[in-house]
C-alpha cells in the first residue's frame, strides 16, 4: 500500500546521548538515567520545573518529545499533533516502587505521586500539558519494537483527518535500561512512513 | 465505506459467566458490590466486586490447568473462549487480537505467588492468550488507563480499516489487587460503602475484577440479536493535569464532539449515555458540565460502577457490552446508587429502569493522565 504520509523528524535517546534527526544533540557520559535527565534538562533549557516530579519514563518521553519538538518547531505549537506511543516494561519501573512501598504490612506507605506514574499513559499527559495538545492519545505495549501497528495506526489518525501530525514511537525504561525512538508523522516530509523506513530509523543509532 | 460492529460478546463477573446471566441480574438491581475484610489486600475493610477463585478455577479446568494461569489469565481465556467459540471464528492470518488492561497480572510483583516476576510484562500475558487460541497474529495490547476497552474498540477499527484485518478479537481485564486498592487508598479515593454516582453523598468509587471479550468485525451476517455497528468514535487529553480532570470538561467535551462528527450523526440522534460515572467528587462533576456544554442534559445517562465497581482497563469495554444488551431489550437500567443529584448541572440520570426505544448510545470514559474517549454505536436489529 502507497504511504502518502511523511516523517518529518526523529529522535533518540540511548545510553547517555540524545540525537535528533540522526546529529548528536546533547551527551553525557553518566551510567544512571536520572543525573543524565537531569543534565539533558538544562542543556536543553526545558524550564518546567513539574519535571522533576515526574517518574523516570516520564522524564524520558518528556525530553525526547521536547527535543523533537524543539528541533521542528520555533514558534508556539498550534497543530493537533496526536501521541501514539509503546513500550515493552508499560510502567514497571514505577510498579515497583510502588509495590515496594506496600509489601511489608508493618511498613506500608503507599504514595500518590508515586501512584498515579503506574500508568504508562501518564507520560503521554505530561507532554499534552506542556505543549497544550488536546489531541488523540493511545499508548500500546509490545514485546519489542512494532512498526506495523504505529504506521497503520498514525495513518488511520491522519487518513480520518483526526490529527494534523501524530507523534509517534517506542519509550522504554525498565532497571536502569531506556531507550526512546520518536518520530513526528504528517502531510509532509523527506521520509515516507513506512514499516521498512520506521525501522530504518529505529536502527540508525 | 467500511462498516463495522461489535458482535458475539462475553463477561465474566461475579454477577456471572456469561452476558445474558449479568445483564439479567443488572435488570433486576443486583449488584456484584460487596464489603470485603480482607487485610492482605488492604488494611481496612473496603466494598468491591471479586470472582472468587474456586469458582473460577472450576469453570477452567476443561480448559486448562488452573495451576498454570494467573487468575486474570484464567478470566480472559474463559471469556474469550465463549466469544470465538459462539462466533464460530477460524483464527486465520486476517483476525487479530487486541487486550486491553491497566496493570495485567501486577499481583505476581509480590513475594509470595506461584509465578514469576516476568509474568508482570504485558506482552507475556498477550503471548499466553495468543498462543492458548492459536491466534495466527501477535496480541496488541493497549494500556491506557480506564479508557483502555473504549480505545481498543477504536483500535480494532483502526486495524481493519487499514486493511491488516477482517476481524478482532478484544479481551479486557483487570483484578481487584492490593497494588491497586492501596494506590487508590493513598489518594483517599476509596469509598468503604457502594458508591453512589452522580449522587450528593457520593464519596469514592469501589474497584472491581471482570474480564469482557468481544468480536468486532466487517461482515454482517451471523450476529446476535445484540450486534451493533460502530458509528464513530474520538480521543482527547484534557492537556490539564495528569491526576484531576478538567474543571471545564475540555477532553470530555471535545471527544464527544469528535465522536458525533465521525459518526455523522446529531446531538439529537443520542438515545442513551453510557457515562464513565466513577463516584468521586471530580470526575461526576466534570462529567456534568461537560454533557451539559454538549446540550445531552436531557438524554438518560447511567453509570454502571454501581454494579460492578471500576473495573479500570475492563470498564470501557464492559459497559459498552451492557450498552448492547440495554438497546437489544430498549431498557436503560437505572444507575445503581443514585438517589439525589449532586452535581452542579441538571444532567438526567435514570433512578429505575426505564423503558424507551433505543437505537444510538454513546459510552464515554475518562482516566489518569487526561484522556477522555467517546464512541458511538447503533443497534442492528431493528
Amino acid at each position: 500500500m502507497e504511504s502518502k504520509y511523511y516523517i518529518s523528524a526523529y529522535c533518540h535517546i540511548k545510553n547517555g546521548a540524545i540525537s535528533v534527526n540522526g546529529i548528536p544533540d546533547f551527551k553525557d557520559d553518566t551510567e544512571a538515567f536520572a543525573p543524565f535527565a537531569k543534565k539533558a534538562y538544562y542543556a536543553l533549557k526545558i524550564e518546567h520545573p513539574k519535571f522533576f516530579k515526574m517518574d523516570n519514563l516520564g522524564k524520558l518521553a518528556f525530553i525526547a518529545a521536547e527535543a523533537l519538538l524543539k528541533t521542528e518547531y520555533t514558534q508556539e505549537i498550534e497543530e493537533n499533533i496526536a501521541l501514539v506511543f509503546s513500550n515493552r516494561s508499560a510502567s514497571l519501573d514505577t510498579d515497583r516502587k510502588h509495590q515496594a512501598s506496600i509489601g511489608n504490612m508493618e511498613a506500608f506507605y503507599p504514595s500518590p505521586a508515586v501512584f498515579v506514574y503506574t500508568l504508562p499513559n501518564i507520560c503521554l499527559g505530561e507532554i499534552s500539558i506542556r505543549h497544550s495538545l488536546r489531541s488523540e492519545n493511545s499508548f500500546f505495549i509490545f514485546d519489542r519494537f512494532n512498526a506495523e501497528h504505529l504506521m497503520l495506526y498514525s495513518n488511520s489518525l491522519l487518513q480520518e483527518k483526526k490529527a494534523e501530525k501524530v507523534l509517534c514511537g517506542w519509550v522504554d525504561f525498565d532497571a536502569e535500561d531506556y531507550e526512546a525512538f520518536l518520530y513526528l508523522v504528517g502531510m509532509e516530509g523527506n521520509i515516507e512512513n513506512s514499516i521498512q523506513e520506521i525501522n530504518r530509523l529505529y536502527n540508525i543509532l | 465505506m467500511h462498516r463495522i460492529f461489535l458482535s458475539y460478546n462475553n463477561i465474566i463477573s461475579n454477577l456471572g459467566f456469561d452476558s445474558k446471566t449479568v445483564v439479567d441480574n443488572i435488570a433486576n438491581g443486583i449488584s456484584g458490590l460487596e464489603s470485603i475484610e480482607n487485610p492482605a489486600l488492604l488494611p481496612e475493610a473496603f466494598c468491591a466486586s471479586m470472582i472468587s477463585s474456586e469458582k473460577l478455577n472450576e469453570s477452567f479446568e476443561p480448559l486448562g490447568n488452573p495451576m498454570d494461569f494467573t487468575k486474570l489469565e484464567q478470566m480472559m481465556i474463559l471469556s474469550l473462549q465463549h466469544t470465538i467459540k459462539a462466533s464460530k471464528t477460524k483464527l486465520d492470518d486476517k483476525v487479530g487480537l487486541i487486550i486491553s488492561t491497566t496493570k495485567g497480572n501486577i499481583n505476581v510483583l509480590e513475594n509470595d505467588t506461584a509465578f514469576p516476576k516476568s509474568r508482570a510484562y504485558l506482552s507475556m500475558l498477550g503471548k499466553t492468550i495468543q498462543n492458548f487460541f492459536g491466534f495466527k497474529n501477535e496480541a496488541i495490547v493497549i494500556s491506557n488507563a480506564c479508557v483502555s476497552g473504549i480505545l481498543a474498540i477504536s483500535a480494532a477499527k483502526k486495524f481493519i480499516i487499514q486493511g491488516k484485518y477482517d476481524k478482532v478479537f478484544i479481551v479486557s481485564g483487570d483484578l481487584v489487587s492490593k497494588f491497586v486498592l492501596s494506590g487508590f487508598h493513598s489518594f483517599q479515593a476509596l469509598s468503604s460503602s457502594p458508591c453512589r454516582p452522580y449522587d450528593k453523598s457520593r464519596n469514592g468509587i469501589n474497584l472491581g475484577e471482570v474480564a469482557s471479550s468481544v468480536l468486532v468485525t466487517v461482515s454482517d451476517i451471523n450476529f446476535p440479536t445484540e450486534a451493533v455497528e460502530i458509528l464513530g468514535d474520538a480521543t482527547c487529553n484534557d492537556a490539564n493535569h495528569i491526576s484531576g480532570p478538567s474543571r471545564t470538561g475540555e477532553g470530555l467535551y471535545r471527544s464527544v464532539i469528535g465522536a458525533i462528527k465521525d459518526a455523522d450523526v446529531q446531538v439529537g440522534d443520542i438515545d442513551y449515555i453510557s457515562a464513565h460515572g466513577t463516584a468521586t467528587s471530580f470526575n461526576d462533576e466534570m462529567e456534568a458540565i461537560a454533557f451539559d456544554r454538549l446540550a445531552l442534559t436531557h438524554v438518560p445517562i447511567n453509570s454502571l460502577k454501581g454494579y460492578f465497581g471500576h473495573t479500570l482497563g475492563a470498564s470501557g469495554l464492559l459497559e459498552t457490552i451492557i450498552g448492547m444488551h440495554q438497546v437489544d431489550r430498549n431498557v436503560v437500567f437505572a444507575s445503581k446508587g443514585f438517589n439525589e443529584l449532586g452535581v452542579s448541572r441538571k444532567i438526567y440520570i435514570v433512578d429505575q429502569n426505564l423503558g424507551k426505544e433505543l437505537k444510538i448510545f454513546l459510552k464515554t470514559a475518562s482516566g489518569f493522565g487526561g484522556c477522555n474517549t467517546a464512541a458511538i454505536f447503533k443497534k442492528v436489529n431493528g
